[in-house]
Formats: C-alpha cells, structure tokens, sequence
C-alpha cells in the first residue's frame, strides 16, 4: 500500500467528544466515510485491506478442502480479540471448540524480536531491482509499544496464548454440531451481538465472531443450503447494527456454485486461500521464494459500507509465509527473473487476469 | 470525456413506465447504477417520487453515498419524495414455510400497491426500486416461483400506474443453473438491461469496469430496434464518469 496515499486537504475532520475516546480503546481506529476498522490480526492483512476488518462487516473466507489454511485467519482473528480483551464468539464443527482455545497462538513481545526486519539475513550486498518494494518497507520505524495498546500484534505461531486471555473471559464456545436447525445458533449470535450495541452515545467494546467452517458436513443443517443462507443474511443485518465484525469460513467446494456465489455477495469482505502444491518445478521456477511459502491468499471483495467507491487493490493474490516458522505474514507475489537461456516468457501468476466474457468493444 | 454517454443511461428511463434490470457479479457491484438512479429521480429540478425496497443496506449507507453525490435523502424522506421501505430483518421464520412466505409478499405488495397511490395523488412519475432480488428470494426462503409472481404483480404496477420498476439482481448466481432460471424470466419482463461487468484484463484503478446497456426498444414509439451500448465506468465518490473504452484523456 506504499503507493495509495490519500490526498491530504486544507480540511481537518472535527472529532466529536465520543469518537475522541476510540483512540483510546485498543484494538479500534477511525476509518473512512464514519467507519471504524478492527484489526484481523495479521499486519499485513490489515495493510491490505486499507486499515483492518471494517466494524459491522461480515468477512467470509472461502477454504480449500486441500490445505487449513483458514485457521491461520481465524486463530490470529480470535487471538487478537482475546488480547484487547475483547468478547468473542466462536462457533465450530469440532467436538469441543472450547479446547481450541488452547491452541491460539500469542502475541510476540517486540522488544524480544525484531519481526519486521525479515531481509537483513537476505542477501545484504546485492539487491535485486525488482524486489525493491520489499525495502521500502523497512523504513516505517518501529518503536517501542506496549503490547497491549498495539493495534495489531505479531502472533508467535508456535507459542500458544496464555490462559489468563481466555479464562474468566466472555467466551462464547458453540458446536455447530448441536443446532439442528439454525434457529438457535442464530439466537445466541443475536444475544452475543445485542451485548455490542451501536449507539453515538457510549462506545463499547467491539466484539468478535469467528464461525468456523459453516456447512461443513459434520453439521445437520449442511444441505439446507437456504436455511445457511437465512442464517447468514440475518447476521450479516444484525451485525450492521451492532459494533462487532464476524469471520465466516465455509468450504465452497462442497457446495453447488449457485450457493456459493450467494454466499460470496452476502460478504462485505471476501477472501479466499488456497494450497500450494509441494515440490511444483513449474510454480518454482515462476516464483521467487517459492520454497518457503505455504499457501496463497486472495482478497476478491474489500467492504463497502457507506461508500460506493471500489477499493482497487495494486495485488490481490498473496503469498502466505511463516516467517521462522512462527509468524505469518504475507507477500506479493514476484515474479522470478525470466531465464534467458529459455526462450519463452512465463505469465506472472500474480496477474489478474479475469476471465469474463468479452465486451462488445474490447480491444 | 464523451458527454453523450451518460444521456444513454438516463434515456433508458426515458419515457416512464419501464422496467429496467440491473445485473452484477461479485467481482463488479452494480449498487453505483441505482445510486444514479435514485439521484436522478429525486434531482430537485423535478417532483418525481422514488419508492425504495432495501433488502440489502441500511438507509444511513444510501444517505452517506447520495449526500456525497449532492443529493440529502434525509429530506427527501421528510417531503415524503422517498418513501424508504427498510426490509433487511424481512424473513418468513416458521414451519409452515410456504404460507408465510407467501403472506409476507403479499403484504409488502400491498404496501408497495399502497405507497404508489399515496404518490401518484399528485400526478408525477414514480419509480420503484428493489435492491436487490436475490437476497428477497433468501427472505421467502428461495421459493423463486413466488418472487417470480411477487415481480409480476410490480410489473402490473407499471402498466396500471405508469411508474418504473428498476430490479437489481446477480446474474453469477444463477449462471449455472437450469434455463428456466429467475434471471431469465426476468431479464425478458425487462425493457432495459444494464450488466456491470469487470473488465476481461482485470483490476485498473482507473476503469472500474464495463456496462452494457441493451435497450430493447418496446416502447412502441419511434424506435423499435433494440440498443446495445457499452462503455466503460469509473466510480468515485461524487460522481460515476461513464466513457467509451479509450477515449479518457
């Protein structure tokens, strides 16, 4: 995003009393056109979508059958909601969606680790042109902040969060397996949210919903496609109203394409992941840091709310890296330099394009 | 920028009376030609009046969009020009689910039947829209054949009263479905389509993508040949500015 800054004006916005005291609740910040933005939990997710996961937007994140990468997403969502102390929801297929607390991964301490220098063990003498943007990064300066008042942390995948985050918290644990029918899984959600209420008045709290693999085929309710889409549409209208964000992971490859396509219009924010086949010569010589990457992250829809304005993304495929094995970040994809010694340019597999029907008047 | 070309998606509108489809993809919203739309209809020059079915947004969202664009429909609402019908909590939750379905649309058709004639009184041209027909077929729990009669019942509407009927809906929903599919039916009830598309080289910051507007020409005045017209769009806060492919400087 180092290249999209918003053009500054003569004017300067006149905060009001009430929003004055957001910037003194962690984990929340101003966005644009009255919105507010809460962080996924992934830096580099939140640079991406302009500044985080918008208040009152439902985020869906479609998974791949092949790899688990969507726990990633919703491990580092959940675990930076418990960090700010904030409510959360979480509903899963597993039997017990309580002991997956115990495997959210825990903040880094940033005077331990220098996280975001990632190229200084990388080639220090020669620098590549092409992978410039890389090192423009570099010159944003950390300094140093409590861990708690930070925005959005760093997670240390392999550590798991402490107990003192979750226990004595307003956890909300829901097996999808239970409700038969979605009625009262709905009812709960409606309770956990009226707990989050949007008044101009006195903000509290933002609160987080994380559902986790919705229509999976542990659940009863998984064929009644439009029971899932009832459920989905009144949270997403419940959720507009109330000051929290929900992470929806469904697998689409189980469904038929006309009730995916609904599903992905009813998100504000999409986002799908995918695997990376192990071991593919074709995909190593078309990218560089092919070997360490573990999946890719594709950002389709970006929420609009109170604006029509698209938000045009410079990329929208990432690649998806664990940095020392311990935390994610995510990258554009660069191409590898074209070999000269063979004769035919490869397509940069982080182009984007679409395969629509062509216009009438297409050049 | 070619000044002619937002006239062709205001003349689609032209005479009253026509129904005009909206079709969209996930990857391209289609939600900007009805903000067009509705500031056209309710431009202070005229007292026409516009009749809003929202399934899918709050009112603060179309009042934040449309005040940028110059148009306050907080007192369009007031002087009862914008008649807004906030339907996004509208769903038949019960056993019986085709009699309720079928209660509520007939209730929210009388409404509609009911806000028509309440502003026709003084005589000036309505124009109903619906945003969008998809998430309407997920409140009567997919039953389509009774959005289809639903849809139907506000065609009458057009030809009674003289209004338009502007229908948003996703045309990738139903793409891979059998023929006989809702986007079909109503794609031929419609006088005037207009497809949002992305472009087929993908994302630019400055083309937001492609419209194609089929004009077919029913009117059964002058012109009977049926219109294609494509061109390109950028969405910004203010303004869409609508341009043939190419002629930008």
């Amino acid at each position: 995003m180092a290249g999209n800054k918003p053009r500054v004006g003569s004017f300067s916005r006149n905060f009001t009393a009430a929003s004055n005291t957001i910037s003194q609740i962690p984990g929340l910040k101003h966005g644009p056109n009255g919105t507010m933005f809460l962080s996924s939990g992934i830096l580099d997710l939140d640079k991406i979508l302009g500044g985080g996961f918008t208040l009152g937007s439902l985020v869906m994140v479609m998974e791949d059958p092949e790899a688990p990468h969507h726990m990633l997403l919703i491990r580092n969502f959940m675990s930076q909601g418990l960090v700010h102390n904030q409510p959360l929801l979480y509903a899963s297929p597993a039997k017990d969606p309580r002991g997956f607390l115990g495997t959210l991964p825990s903040p880094m301490f940033s005077k331990d680790e220098k996280s975001r220098d990632r190229d200084a063990e990388q080639e220090k003498g020669l620098r590549i042109a092409w992978q410039y943007k890389k090192y423009f990064e570099e010159q944003n300066s950390e300094f140093q902040r409590d861990e708690k008042s930070e925005y959005c942390n760093d997670f240390d995948l392999r550590k798991p969060l402490e107990r003192h985050f979750y226990s004595g918290q307003q956890i909300d644990c829901i097996r999808l397996e239970d409700s038969a029918d979605l009625t009262t899984f709905h009812d709960r959600c409606s309770s956990f949210l009226s707990q989050t209420p949007r008044n101009d008045r006195n903000i509290t709290c933002p609160g987080r919903i994380a559902i986790q693999s919705l229509g999976a085929p542990q659940c009863d309710f998984a064929d009644k496609e439009c029971d899932m889409l009832s459920f989905v549409r009144s949270l997403k209208n419940t959720i507009r109203s109330s000051n929290a964000v929900a992470v929806i992971t469904f697998p689409p490859s189980l469904f038929s394409p006309s009730f995916s396509k609904r599903l992905q219009h009813l998100a504000d924010t999409l986002v799908s992941v995918k695997a990376i086949p192990d071991e593919d010569k074709e995909l190593a010589k078309l990218l560089t840091g092919y070997q360490d990457m573990v999946g890719l992250l594709s950002v389709h829809k970006v929420a609009r709310i109170n604006t029509q304005v698209p938000t045009i993304l410079e990329a929208t495929t990432f690649s998806m890296k664990l940095q020392k094995r311990r935390s994610l970040i995510l990258e554009c994809l660069n191409q590898a330099p074209i070999d000269g010694s063979s004769g035919s340019s490869y397509a940069s597999s982080g182009s984007c394009t679409g395969s629509s029907k062509t216009g009438a008047l297409d050049f | 920028m070619d000044v002619q070309v937002p006239n062709l998606l205001d003349d689609a509108l032209g005479g009253g009376g026509r129904v005009v489809l909206i079709e969209d993809c996930v990857e391209t919203s289609g939600a900007f030609v009805l903000h067009h739309f509705l500031k056209r209809s309710l431009s202070p020059n005229s007292s026409d009046a516009v009749i809003f079915l929202s399934f899918s947004q709050p009112f603060s969202h179309y009042d934040r969009i449309l005040r940028k664009m110059g148009c306050n429909l907080v007192v369009r609402r007031d002087n009862k020009r914008l008649l807004f019908f906030d339907l996004l909590m509208l769903n038949s939750l019960g056993r019986e689910e085709e009699k309720t379905s079928e209660d509520l649309l007939l209730s929210l058709y009388e409404k509609v039947h009911k806000a028509v004639e309440i502003c026709s009184s003084p005589a000036r041209n309505i124009t109903i829209i619906i945003d969008d027909v998809s998430l309407l077929e997920v409140a009567v729990n997919c039953l389509s054949n009774m959005v289809l009669d639903f849809l139907h019942y506000c065609y009458s509407l057009t030809a009674e009263f003289g209004c338009s009927l502007i229908t948003l809906n996703h045309e990738d929903i139903y793409s891979s479905l059998d023929k006989s599919s809702l986007i079909l039916q109503m794609e031929y009830h419609a006088d005037v389509v207009i497809k949002a598309e992305p472009l087929s080289t993908g994302l630019a910051t400055d083309v937001h993508g492609q419209l194609t507007v089929i004009d077919k020409g029913l009117g059964g005045g002058v012109c009977n040949s049926g219109k294609i017209c494509n061109f390109q769009f950028r969405i910004k806060d203010n303004q869409i500015e609508y341009f043939y492919p190419g002629s930008r400087t």
